[in-house]
């Protein structure tokens, strides 16, 4: 779980990293650029196995460790106060692992599926044929819906990776009180706010520029 | 004060247990949790049915025998305590407390509020000891350990193996437990010997008695009586990783 769990949160700093191109207010030429060579540099595609590799053994892994907990304990307690001494979203990885494992299957639908086997729109840039990502990335988001669902998958992530990226390292038993606590910014503040939050300002970002409210 | 009692009932661990409501008058704030029970029982007696069980021994905070989930927390709603160091003064007067005993697939019960803990037993019997010379006894100091160490060896041989730290995991993990058994011989000159083997055998037993896997979600260190720390966990993880990959066992 930490392994993959860990890689998957470096893949999420390349992901925002190049997405971020989104804003860049040139009508998607960097965005589409980077699309064409994200899909077409052979190291990124070997990484891109790893990575659905990851997606699919952290949650098989999960599922497996879900069952394997619950049953450790077959008689439940009539009265339980589980909020006395944990945090909610530390008993709670599993549903909010489902609902970002629901938006990775819409989210690849919507986009990887769509720019792999189209149909896509072309647009010719010095002379060379790019497929246009950005526009099929602009008509998902001007849809108010698919941004809100977008938005709420995103808080979701926020809350998977507060406990998420913590406990990880708590896993491969990294934890000192030299370092620990850095650990705990980051993954409160890097990857539980930021990262979220700047994913989440794309569709917002996309659906207000679509409907004419920015420039 | 005058309170209402939820207390689990279960004959013995073959059958179905059930929660029984018990109404207790004129109980003393300044009784602990074990002497309101105590008063219970007698009240039980007299009236010719059969006492609740209950795990007790010391009485003074330190056997861990004192098992008893308290409205929905191990030893209760006061922290660092076990159940006999509870006393009735956090309770208001007319309070409705439900009692069970621990829940895990690894702490059967026996009878009302009494679990089998003997899985612990087994985990320790595992690996958690060390190997001296028999015969007269070594000369103190004999063997430098400084300060820092041997405190740090201590804070997890405070575990006096209640088994409230199962009890409040979600998972109903025996992680802290097993952390604190190899952590206060890993940190110790005695303790190296048998430091990889100790770490495989004790988490391939905790695995086999059936308790759940750590998730991290810190509720055992915040229950346990003697606040025993995550960091032992993650020294824990660092044994057996360091084991797995490096040792000669298969």
């Amino acid at each position: 779980m930490s392994l993959t769990g860990l890689f998957l949160c470096t893949f999420l700093i390349v992901h925002l990293a190049g997405n971020l191109q989104l804003f860049k207010g040139d009508e998607g030429r960097a965005f589409n650029v980077y699309s064409h060579f994200m899909t077409h540099n052979p190291v990124i595609m070997t990484i891109s196995y790893l990575l659905y590799a990851s997606i699919l053994i952290h949650s098989t892994m999960a599922l497996i460790l879900t069952r394997h907990n619950q049953a450790s304990r077959p008689v439940k307690y009539a009265y339980q106060r589980p909020e006395a001494n944990s945090h909610w979203t530390s008993r709670n990885m599993g549903i909010l692992g489902t609902i970002l494992f629901i938006f990775i299957v819409i989210h690849m639908r919507t986009f990887w599926f769509t720019m792999h086997f189209g149909p896509i729109p072309m647009v010719n840039y010095d002379g060379e044929e790019y497929k246009d990502l950005y526009t099929v990335v602009s008509a998902a988001f001007s849809n108010g819906l698919y941004v809100l669902f977008y938005v709420l998958a995103m808080a979701g992530l926020s809350f998977h990776l507060v406990h998420g990226f913590q406990s990880g390292f708590q896993t491969l038993g990294i934890r000192h009180k030299k370092y620990s606590p850095m650990i705990e910014w980051i993954g409160t503040y890097g990857f539980g706010v930021l990262i979220p939050a700047l994913f989440a300002a794309m569709p917002v970002y996309m659906f207000l520029k679509t409907h004419g409210f920015i420039g | 004060m005058n309170i209402t009692l939820k207390v689990w009932r279960q004959k013995n661990s073959q059958s179905q247990g059930n929660l029984m409501e018990y109404k207790l008058n004129d109980i003393s704030p300044d009784m602990s949790f074990l002497e309101m029970f105590d008063v219970l029982n007698e009240d039980l007696q007299k009236r010719g049915e059969e006492p609740v069980a209950f795990d007790h021994d010391c009485r003074e905070g330190i056997c861990g025998m004192c098992s008893m989930f308290i409205n929905g927390r191990p030893h209760g709603p006061q922290g660092y305590t076990t159940t006999c160091q509870l006393h009735m003064r956090v309770f208001n007067d007319g309070d409705t407390i439900y009692v069970e005993p621990w829940r895990a697939r690894a702490f059967p019960v026996l009878k009302d509020l009494v679990v089998d803990r003997s899985s612990f037993d087994r985990i320790v019997q595992a690996g958690g000891y060390i190997s001296v010379n028999t015969g007269s006894a070594r000369d103190a100091n004999e063997i430098p350990i400084p300060k820092e160490v041997q405190e740090e060896s201590m804070d997890a041989a405070a575990c006096i193996a209640c088994g409230a730290c199962v009890a409040a995991c979600k998972n109903a993990s025996a992680m802290l437990f097993v952390a604190a058994q190899v952590s206060k011989f890993a940190v110790l000159p005695q303790g190296q010997p048998e430091r990889q083997l100790r770490a495989e055998r004790m988490v391939a037993q905790m695995d086999a008695e059936g308790f759940g896997a750590c998730s991290f979600t810190g509720a055992c260190s915040v229950e346990c009586p003697k606040s025993i720390s995550l960091d032992h966990i993650a020294r824990l993880n660092r044994e057996y990783l360091g084991a797995k990959l490096t040792s000669n066992n298969v």
